[in-house]
C-alpha cells in the first residue's frame, strides 16, 4: 500500500532513530512511503494554546497535501495523529469553518476538501497489512521477551476523535507484540501519561510520572516498553536517567519505538534500526532474539 | 433479564488494616441495568454493609462517580450489558486521587477547595448598565460547555498530574475558572489569569486528555484549560516557562516548519535548565541521536515560504 508519511518534528529531530527504523521496515512490510516534505508540525498541542487558528491551518496544509496524493495519511506519533485528527474531524465537519482556513491557505496553492483518513503505523500493521500477514513475516520471534506496551496518550483519547482503539481497555499494541511472537505485559499505567508535556513546567511531577510506569512494569518482568510515540520516548529513554534519580530507583529499563520491535522480529539488524542512538542500551533485549 | 459480575472495593478505615475485594453475582437484573443499578442491588439484598453515595440516577447530580475497571465514571450512566456483554467481571473502585472514607465513599473537601482556590464567581468592574447586562449569544454558546459540570469528580479521579502533585488544581477547578475568566461580564479577567498562571496552575496541566475522556457531560477540561493559556498569553502574562514555552514553539516552528527541541526548552526554561541536563545532551550528542547545535543544523519543510506567510498572515489577523 502507499501512504503519505508524516514523520513530525521528533523522528526528524531528537528521536532520528524512530524515522530510521520506519523507513526500514516498511518496504519489508510492502508500504511504500511517500513523505510529505512540506508539512509542517502539528502544533503538539502547544501552539493551539497560542492560535488554535493557525494550528489548523498547518494541520489543513499537511491534509491538503496527503489530498492532492490521493492517500491516506499515515504516522508514527501519537501526538501528531491525535492533533491532525482533531484539525481533521472540524475541518471536515464544519464547512464554514473549513472555507475560513481555505481562505488562508489558498494563497500557498492548496485547499483542503475533507475526510482524509488519518492513521498511525499502528492501525496500519492491523488494519491494512493484518496481523496475520505479519506474523507470517516474522523471522525472528520475540519469543521468551515480556513486553510492556505504553500507548501514550493522543492515540487514545479522546474516542470522540480516535474511535480506533478502546480508550480503557486497548489491544492493538498487544496484538502486534503477540504477532511478532512476544508476550504483552498488562499493567495499570500503559494509558497513562508519559509526563512529557510539563517536562519544563514541572519536572518533578513529570519525572514521577513516567518513572511510576516504568517502574511498574518493571515490577511486572518487562523486558522491554515500548512505544508509538516519539515524546513518551523522550521522557522513558532520553530522560531516564534524571528519572531515577527522582524516584530514587535504578530503573534501567530499554524502551523501543514500534518500528524498531518490528524491525526486530523481521529480521533487520541493530545498526539498520538505530539501536546506538538510545540513552538505556537495549542489549538486553538484542541478546534475547539474537540480533 | 441479566447478570452482574462485581468486583467491589472494601475498605473501613476504622475496622480494616488493608483494602480488600468481594465479589457479588447480582441476579435478575433488567437487561438496561446500570452499574449503579446493581450495587444498589448488592446493598439492598446481598451486602447492607456496602457504602456508597448515590442520589438521582440520572446522570444529574454527580453523586455516583466510582472507578468502573480503571476509569471513572457515573455509575448510573454506565450499563452493564455494554461493559460485560458476556457475563465478564466488572471492577468498581471509589474515585482515584481522593481519601476513602468507606468502601465507595470518598471525601470530596480537596475538590472543593480546589475549587474555592479558583474563585468560580465573577467580579463586574464599574457601574452596572442601567438595564440588563448583555453577553453575545456565541459567547453563552461556548461558556454552556464548562457549564454543564455536575461536580461529580470524575475528571480530578483520574487526573495524571493530580497523582503526582497535590497543589495542581485539576481539571474540574481550572474548567470552572474559565467559565468565569471566559465570560465578558467578568472585570478582572487579569487578576484571575495571573493567580491561575502561578505553580499548579494552568501551565501544569499535562494535556493528557484523560479529563476529556471520563467527563460524563462532555465539559471538555482540557480544552478550557487551553482556552485559559490562550487568553493568559493574550493579556501578557508570559513571565513562566509554560508561556515562553508556548511562544517559542510557535516562533520555532513559524521559522522551518519544524519545531528545533534543542532551543526550545533552554529558550523557555533558560540557561540554568541547559546546565542541569548539559550532561545529558552531551551524551545524546555522542550518540548521534541529537544533532549538534551548529549553524544549518536543524532542517527546514520544503515549503518553508508558505507556512511562513500563514504564521504571519494568522498572527497579523489575530492582533487585529
Amino acid at each position: 500500500m502507499r501512504v503519505a508519511y508524516f514523520p513530525g518534528c521528533v523522528a526528524k529531530g531528537n528521536c532520528p532513530e524512530l524515522n530510521q527504523a520506519t523507513q526500514k521496515i516498511a518496504p519489508l512490510l510492502g508500504i511504500e512511503l511517500v513523505e510529505l516534505t512540506g508539512a509542517p508540525c502539528t502544533g503538539a498541542g502547544v501552539l493551539q494554546a497560542q492560535n488554535p487558528v493557525l494550528a489548523d491551518t498547518y494541520n489543513a496544509k499537511t491534509l491538503a497535501l496527503a489530498e492532492e496524493l490521493d492517500l491516506p495519511l499515515m504516522t508514527v506519533c501519537s501526538t501528531c495523529i491525535g492533533c491532525l485528527r482533531k484539525s481533521n474531524k472540524k475541518l471536515s465537519e464544519d464547512e464554514g469553518y473549513r472555507a475560513e482556513v481555505n481562505a488562508v491557505l489558498k494563497s500557498g496553492g492548496h485547499e483542503y476538501h475533507g475526510g482524509v483518513d488519518v492513521t498511525h503505523i499502528l492501525y496500519v500493521l492491523i488494519k491494512e497489512l493484518g496481523l496475520d500477514n505479519l506474523r507470517g513475516m516474522v523471522k525472528k520471534p520475540l519469543t521468551d521477551l515480556r513486553i510492556a506496551p505504553f500507548y501514550g496518550c493522543y492515540i487514545l483519547r479522546p474516542a470522540s476523535i480516535m474511535g480506533i482503539d478502546d480508550p480503557d481497555n486497548p489491544t492493538s499494541m498487544e496484538r502486534v507484540i503477540e504477532a511478532l511472537g512476544g508476550t504483552p505485559v498488562d499493567y495499570y499505567g500503559k494509558t497513562r501519561c508519559c509526563g512529557f508535556p510539563i517536562g519544563l513546567e514541572n519536572e518533578e511531577a513529570s519525572f514521577k510520572m513516567a518513572g511510576k510506569h516504568i517502574g511498574e512494569a518493571k515490577d511486572k518482568g518487562a523486558d522491554f516498553m515500548v512505544t508509538p510515540c516519539p515524546l513518551c520516548h523522550m521522557n522513558l529513554d532520553l530522560q531516564q536517567p534524571g528519572i531515577s534519580r527522582v524516584v530514587r530507583r535504578q530503573l534501567d529499563m530499554p524502551v523501543l519505538h514500534l518500528p524498531q520491535m518490528v524491525g526486530l522480529a523481521l529480521g533487520l539488524s541493530p545498526k539498520e534500526l538505530g539501536f546506538s542512538k538510545h540513552i538505556i542500551s537495549a542489549q538486553s533485549v538484542l541478546a534475547k532474539v539474537g540480533a | 433479564m441479566i447478570q452482574a459480575n462485581l468486583k467491589v472495593y472494601r475498605y473501613d478505615p476504622q475496622t480494616d488494616q488493608e483494602p480488600h475485594y468481594d465479589t457479588y453475582e447480582v441476579k435478575e437484573l433488567p437487561d438496561f441495568a446500570t452499574v449503579l443499578d446493581a450495587l444498589i442491588k448488592v446493598r439492598e439484598d446481598i451486602d447492607g454493609t456496602l457504602a456508597l453515595r448515590c442520589s438521582c440516577r440520572s446522570a444529574v447530580c454527580g453523586s455516583c462517580a466510582f472507578r468502573v475497571n480503571g476509569h471513572a465514571k457515573l455509575g448510573c450512566k454506565t450499563k452493564v450489558s455494554t461493559l460485560a456483554p458476556d457475563g465478564e467481571e466488572i471492577r468498581v473502585d471509589p474515585m482515584g486521587n481522593m481519601k476513602v472514607i468507606k468502601d465507595l465513599v470518598t471525601e470530596m473537601e480537596m475538590f472543593w477547595d480546589k475549587l474555592k482556590q479558583v474563585k468560580p464567581w465573577i467580579e463586574t468592574v464599574g457601574e452596572p448598565p442601567e438595564r440588563e447586562y448583555q453577553v453575545p449569544h456565541a459567547k453563552m454558546v461556548e461558556l454552556q460547555q464548562p457549564m454543564n459540570c455536575i461536580m461529580c469528580g470524575a475528571c480530578v479521579s483520574d487526573c495524571t498530574v493530580l497523582e503526582e502533585d497535590s497543589k495542581f488544581l485539576a481539571p474540574a477547578a481550572l474548567a470552572k475558572a474559565y467559565r468565569v475568566v471566559g465570560d465578558p461580564r467578568h472585570g478582572k479577567t487579569r487578576e484571575w489569569l495571573t493567580d491561575l498562571s502561578e505553580e499548579g496552575g494552568i501551565w501544569d496541566c499535562t494535556r493528557c486528555l484523560e479529563c476529556v475522556e471520563v467527563c460524563p457531560k462532555d465539559v471538555a477540561p482540557m480544552d478550557q484549560i487551553i482556552k485559559l493559556r490562550e487568553q493568559a498569553i493574550e493579556e501578557g502574562l508570559t513571565d513562566n516557562i509554560g508561556a515562553k514555552h508556548v511562544l517559542h514553539f510557535t516562533e520555532s516552528v513559524a521559522h522551518t516548519g519544524v519545531l528545533d527541541e534543542r532551543t526550545l526548552p533552554i529558550k523557555a526554561a533558560g540557561w540554568g535548565w541547559a546546565v542541569k541536563n548539559a550532561g545529558i545532551a552531551i551524551k545524546a550528542t555522542l550518540k548521534g541521536k541529537i544533532k549538534p547545535l551548529l549553524p544549518g543544523s536543524h532542517p527546514s519543510v520544503t515549503e518553508v515560504q508558505d507556512v511562513r506567510r500563514i504564521h504571519e498572515e494568522l498572527e497579523e489577523g489575530k492582533r487585529k
